[in-house]
């Protein structure tokens, strides 16, 4: 199969370039930037006109939910809603059931993944026995079958013995772990942030506190251990400025936030809204405003959708009962190209942070598009605004806080190295 | 006493007279006056000082009681009622301001009987001005005007306490 | 934001919370809760307003004397009355709430009275319910308790009907309470000038001044020269633990006893919404005392329930 893709607003962040070219791709992979290889005919040629062509998106936190939750939804349904989204490869937690604690369950859903042939799938392994917090995991053997970090999903880490051993064995084998900043005790409980909304609403709290000591604590083991730390889901001022000075100790650590992150806050729980109850919760606007600093002077590393699918009857019960998460997929490159609108970001600098930066952090050869990659390739219309309709999501969970809004962004094609994964 | 549409409406203040005048004759049955929020209301009162002294007055909201709750609801101003004597057994003089479908005056005594159990009540109104939807009558009437069903009696008062009748024509 | 508790008419259509009801409507309520004292006194105690109407009482938390006084209010106002304690039994089952509700909407129910153990159990459900129904919050969580909130303000107002030159002090665990946040909200919507919390800082919810009250830690200061003091129920589950060491140590500091009370005006008023804890938040010779109102509360808390009900009920369909 050979592509033709006439005329695009090509973005390519890694490489820096951003310019109207045509972009020539044959055996999955990109043949030629603005002048095709010779002896080039293509099979099928796309009309790029008014479209940016960007690297597909890399997601480094979506939920797919099999094995064990098929109810909320199917390796099928979401991956279909990946490259919906422009998605073409993601990370997926460990928080399935059974837990990817074995090799043999990270090889059966790379395996069911691949025979989809639509994103590429990247597991993080569990960090310990059934995210236990008491035994690790045999990390070798899971890197061996696919595992690219490891993993606590949300999952607490209280014994900080455990967390310091599991930091060792993996700075051993120079394996990354993922780790979202909560004190378990402080956040126990809660199901909004400790602010002015859960005083109001009488919902139990989570304070900022909660995610600042679990930081203090993790940065000093990673200090300590010469450990890779990637710190998932920031969602507070201060953790922000505890990361931004860690690093300019030359800490190996790195850090994302959930695309959601940076346009709510938690006035937008309303009237007990459960679409809003999310972990880490919603803060306040000072925590959004530093969020999206952090994102864009580089503190944070990656923006990702955090898709977490959720059935109804998880959702319709009252708040505190309600389980959290908000679908994310498909909202990825809307919710960023929306956030640079308002921040004045530039087109290739925004891309970044959801196209190469997530790959350097996976450390996978995706992101980007140099004569040679995979042809791993996001075509989308930048002035078509879409209207969220929960029917019309390809993701099985409807569960999203974006109801009814407009937003930026139409994607248009998808290619999956080289083949058109989707059309709209 | 049967003219269609009156030229001019009766003088409130003459009517009140000729109510206080057929009243007089019922003092000795040691009744009390109970009004109907609120011309009714007033009404009493003003009753009550013609006749001189001290009959036991009332007044009654009826709006817990109206027949077209379900179709208007509540009303945004009530009053509570008030009925500071024994109904058991007392001559009740009810008095209102005008009588048209009898839907109120039903009300009323629905109300009146949930205080206790009177030996005898009296209907008083100062304009009787027809139309009736249910089989009450009253038995002391200032005046009887035949109105058509879209126009609207109402009693005024004024800062003297002089009463008035206005004519309000139906929408 | 719709505020889900009016109609497009701007009339009451569910009663879940005070906050978000406007000043006419608040006023509305206790006048019309002043005309239904009257009949409590009368040798017939009802009348036919709700005749035909269903209220069911759907208590997924128990208190029989809430339940109580929304099912004395209901027969009252001559309507038919079910009161189901659903607790854990039909949850563990399978069926979740909205089954249960549904269920019961279909019974022809018109009016649900909820009390739930999760802030915001009762806008939920009236968010799912048929259009024809209505819903009152008879306690949610920690969030809202709006006919105890509207009782305690008539009651206030009967004492003290100058409700814009009153200091009221609420005193106890603050954080848990879905009275204090009504009383508060009710208060402060009345134009009561200056509202008064007084806790120690663990039952306290975090920026607890922005919902319009001065903070106070020390008892003896807080109740200074004020006219009203609202005392709050402490749970058995809290006496003990981190956030109070004893119910000792609790009364010591912020037990209502007739030395404090002396530091508040000499005609001040004692209010509890009960049940008492005697000698842990209230020391008896306060609460049989002759400034206490805690009796008169109950008593206005039948008017109040169905001076909601009635404007409920005729607020059409």
């Amino acid at each position: 199969m050979k592509i033709h893709i006439r005329n695009p607003r090509l973005i390519d962040p890694r490489n820096g370039i951003d310019t109207q070219c045509d972009l020539f791709i044959a055996a999955g992979r990109v043949v030629g930037i603005g002048n095709p290889p010779v002896a080039f005919h293509a099979n099928q040629t796309i009309d790029a006109d008014g479209l940016i062509a960007c690297p597909g998106l890399v997601d480094i936190s979506a939920r797919l939910r099999e094995p064990g939750f098929e109810y909320k939804a199917t390796l099928e349904s979401e991956l279909k809603a990946a490259v919906a989204g422009g998605v073409t490869s993601l990370a997926c937690p460990p928080d399935t059931d059974p837990v990817l604690d074995e090799p043999g369950l990270v090889e059966m859903l790379k395996y069911r993944a691949k025979q989809l042939n639509l994103a590429h799938v990247y597991p993080l392994g569990a960090l310990t026995r059934r995210l236990e917090g008491k035994q690790l995991t045999e990390m070798n053997q899971l890197m061996e079958a696919g595992c690219v970090g490891f993993s606590q999903a949300n999952a607490p880490l209280t014994d900080t013995q455990v967390l310091r051993h599991a930091l060792q064995y993996a700075a051993t084998f120079g394996l990354t772990v993922w780790l979202r900043p909560e004190d378990a005790w402080l956040a126990r409980g809660g199901v909004a942030h400790d602010g002015e909304v859960a005083a109001r609403l009488g919902l139990p709290g989570i304070p900022s506190s909660a995610e600042t000591i679990a930081l203090a604590t993790i940065l000093t083991l990673v200090e300590d251990t010469g450990a890779r730390v990637h710190l998932c889901r920031l969602s507070t001022r201060d953790g922000v400025e505890m990361v931004r000075q860690a690093k300019a100790r030359r800490l190996p650590v790195s850090c994302d936030v959930a695309a959601h992150q940076l346009h709510l806050t938690e006035h937008d729980i309303g009237y007990f809204e459960t679409h809003c109850h999310l972990k880490p919760p919603l803060r306040t606007q000072r925590d959004k405003e530093a969020l999206r600093t952090g994102v864009a002077d580089g503190t944070v590393d990656a923006v990702c959708s955090d898709h977490t699918p959720v059935d109804d009857d998880a959702k319709l019960v009252p708040f505190a009962e309600s389980e959290a998460g908000a679908t994310g997929l498909e909202f990825l490159l809307s919710l960023t190209l929306k956030w640079a609108q308002e921040s004045g970001i530039a087109l290739p600098a925004a891309l970044a942070r959801v196209t190469s930066e997530p790959a350097r952090l996976l450390q996978i050869d995706a992101g980007h598009l140099s004569v040679g990659a995979v042809a791993d390739i996001c075509l989308f219309d930048p002035e078509h605004y879409w209207k969220v309709d929960p029917q019309a999501l390809l993701s099985q969970g409807k569960n999203t806080p974006f109801l009814g809004l407009e937003l930026p962004g139409k994607v248009r094609w998808t290619l999956v190295a080289g083949q058109i994964a989707h059309r709209a | 006493m049967h003219a269609s549409i009156p030229p001019s409406l009766p003088d409130a203040e003459r009517l009140v007279d000729a109510l206080t005048a057929q009243l007089r004759p019922l003092l000795g049955q040691d009744p009390a006056l109970v009004g109907i929020h609120s011309g009714g209301a007033w009404l009493a009162q003003r009753l009550r000082d013609e006749l001189g002294g001290d009959i036991p007055l009332g007044a009654l909201d009826i709006s817990f009681y109206r027949d077209d709750f379900k179709r208007i609801g509540l009303h945004t101003q009530t009053k509570p009622s008030n009925i500071p004597f024994e109904v058991e057994d007392r001559h009740i003089i009810l008095v209102d301001d005008v009588l048209y479908t009898g839907r109120t005056i039903r009300g009323a005594m629905n109300e009146l009987f949930d205080y206790g159990r009177p030996a005898r009540i009296t209907l008083a109104v100062l304009v009787d001005r027809g139309g009736r939807e249910l089989p009450i009558e009253a038995q002391v009437v200032g005046a009887r005007l035949h109105l058509l069903p879209g126009q609207n009696l109402e009693l005024l008062r004024d800062g003297n306490g002089r009463f008035s009748l206005k004519l309000h024509e139906g929408s | 934001m719709n505020n889900p508790q009016l109609d497009k008419n701007g009339r009451l259509k569910h009663l879940l919370s005070i906050e978000g009801l406007p000043k006419d409507i608040l006023t509305q309520i206790l006048d019309t809760a002043e005309s239904f004292a009257g009949v409590s006194e009368r040798e017939v105690k009802k009348v036919p307003l709700l005749r035909g109407r269903t209220v069911c009482n759907l208590f997924f938390e128990n208190s029989t004397r809430t339940r109580t006084t929304f099912e004395i209010a209901a027969k009252r106002l001559s309507a038919d009355v079910v009161s189901l304690h659903i607790g854990t039994s039909s949850q563990s089952k399978g069926e979740t709430m909205l089954d249960t509700v549904n269920n019961l909407v279909a019974m022809h129910a018109d009016i649900f009275v909820v009390r739930h153990a999760q802030s915001g159990a009762a806008h939920f459900i009236a968010r799912h319910v048929a259009p024809h129904v209505h819903v009152i919050n008879a306690g949610d969580g920690r969030h809202s308790h709006p006919t105890q909130g509207l009782l305690d303000v008539f009651t206030i107002r009967r004492y003290k009907p100058d409700m814009h030159n009153l200091r009221v002090a609420i005193v106890g665990d603050i954080l848990h309470s879905r009275v204090a946040r009504s009383e508060i909200h009710a208060l402060t919507t009345l134009g009561v000038p200056e509202v008064r919390v007084i806790a120690p800082k663990t039952l306290l919810p975090e920026y607890v001044e922005r919902l319009g009250v001065h903070v106070y830690h020390d008892m003896r200061q807080g109740l200074k020269d004020v006219d009203v003091v609202m005392m709050l129920r402490l749970q058995n589950e809290r006496m003990n633990g981190a956030l109070l060491p004893s119910a000792q140590e609790y009364f010591k500091c912020y037990g209502l006893t007739p030395d404090k009370l002396a530091l508040a005006r000499p005609d001040a008023i004692v209010m509890h919404p009960g049940p008492m804890n005697r000698g842990i938040e209230i020391d008896s010779a306060v609460a049989d005392g002759t400034q206490s109102v805690i009796l008169p509360q109950v008593t206005y808390g039948i008017a109040v329930r169905m001076a909601v009900m009635s404007m409920l009920a005729g607020s059409g369909e």
